[in-house]
């Protein structure tokens, strides 16, 4: 039922509060509300952040609990995290909402333009199946009579 | 003769001397002309000369002051200038005008300026003393950032609401100069007002474009006739129901539309962008659309 889990190592995406947007892995559990967390190379300091502000993903390091924040960037680049999650569909869903929100007027003139255009050739397409489908229905009509 | 050749050389000597004694104490007086200018130049001005007993309260009184001041030695009169001078030439005050009709003397001496011919029973109050109030045609002109030359606008409001159109210059009044191009959506060159235009961030390049000089206020003003002598049926047709467009206004859009047509054409799909209009739909909100 559950994939994934809050274990140490566990790296998280944080989704609200002052450092949202930002990776993070979990160092260690403090109670039942709080992780000790690090991001050396997303730019959170070690810090107590709390399990409802973290989203947690696929990736998952090794490392021993309560370690040095040096060995968790050792273990953060040797999985090149960075790049794994860049990669991921969660991630360009983010990058995509993003751009979405930066659009000027003249941006969404352009891409409504592109969208009727390609609307146009998948109809076209669509059509021209339908038609050799409808002919050979025909055809085979005409040949069981 | 000894001592007449004595005055005589002496008068040589003393002409001598003289001219020796000249160029001296003339180069003394040159020396000391030049320390003196030298000495005028950076002079030095006197502390104040009423001590301070109190803040604001001095030893000496305005009279005593006078003295030690020595005022009564500085007393100038400034120059009198050519308009001072005009000033005085007073226009005259009396006229004669010719009278006609026989045995009326042909002439009367009229005055240049008459007396009232109405007082009223009650005098106007003074006004009191107000400043800053300006006529509208000294106020201070304001641009947002956003507008530069060049920047696309969305008008808001009037007959060509929704439309995109390039904006050119601020006017005198305030009011901004924008035009369509005409030959893409039909907006002339014409005046908009920055409070009912929405400013985008596409802007086109407006580098080297002349916008010729005639384009002013008054050029777009709205002409009204004002001749019917108040005859009742007649009012209502004089009046310009029909805006005639002139060959002026024909030729300034060409010559500013070429212009600007050039470098529109050279940026992809813009042409098409002024084309369309604006419009909201479902799920559209102004405060959430980055323009």
């Amino acid at each position: 039922v559950f994939k994934r889990f809050v274990e140490i190592g566990r790296v998280a995406f944080v989704s609200f509060g002052p450092h949202a947007g930002k990776l993070v892995a979990i160092v260690d559990v403090i109670d039942q509300n709080r992780a000790l967390v690090d991001g050396p190379c997303s730019g959170v300091r070690r810090q107590a952040m709390p399990f409802k502000c973290m989203q947690l993903t696929d990736f998952v390091l090794k490392f021993p609990h309560s370690a040095r924040q040096k060995h968790v960037r050792v273990a953060w680049e040797k999985e090149n995290i960075n790049e794994k999650w860049a990669a991921t569909r969660w991630a360009k869903k983010i990058e995509a909402r993003e751009k979405k929100a930066k659009m000027t007027d003249f941006d969404r003139y352009k891409v409504m333009k592109a969208k009727k255009m390609r609307n146009r050739i998948i109809k076209h397409e669509m059509k021209k199946l339908l038609k050799e489908a409808s002919k050979k229905g025909k055809k085979s009509q005409k040949a069981k009579k | 003769p000894a001592f007449c050749l004595a005055p005589q050389m002496a008068g040589e000597k003393k002409a001598g001397d003289k001219k020796a004694a000249e160029a001296k104490p003339a180069e003394k007086k040159g020396s000391q002309k030049k320390l003196r200018e030298k000495a005028r130049k950076p002079k030095k001005h006197h502390a104040s000369r009423n001590p301070v007993l109190a803040r604001g309260i001095g030893r000496y009184s305005r009279s005593a002051m006078y003295a030690r001041k020595a005022m009564y030695k500085r007393k100038y009169t400034a120059p009198e200038t050519k308009i001072e001078k005009k000033k005085k030439e007073k226009p005259p005050a009396t006229i004669t005008k010719p009278v006609g009709g026989d045995k009326n003397g042909g002439s009367r001496v009229v005055k240049v300026r008459k007396m009232p011919r109405y007082y009223p029973t009650e005098d106007v109050p003074r006004k009191l003393l107000s400043h800053g109030k300006k006529p509208f045609s000294q106020h201070k002109r304001k641009l947002r950032a956003s507008i530069t030359p060049g920047t696309v606008l969305i008008l808001l409001t009037g007959r060509h609401r929704g439309k995109r159109v390039v904006f050119l210059k601020q006017l005198a009044t305030g009011l901004l100069l924008v035009t369509g191009p005409l030959a893409i959506n039909r907006v002339p060159l014409r005046r908009a007002h920055q409070k009912f235009v929405i400013a985008t961030s596409t802007k086109v390049d407006i580098n080297g474009v002349r916008i010729p000089k005639h384009l002013t206020d008054a050029y777009f003003k709205k002409k009204r006739l004002r001749k019917p002598k108040h005859q009742e049926g007649e009012i209502f047709d004089t009046e310009k129901e029909k805006y005639e467009i002139t060959e002026q206004r024909k030729s300034d859009q060409k010559a500013v539309d070429t212009q600007i047509l050039a470098r529109i054409k050279k940026v992809p799909q813009l042409r098409g962008y002024l084309r369309s209009t604006f419009s909201l739909s479902n799920g559209v909100y102004p405060h959430k659309l980055v323009f």
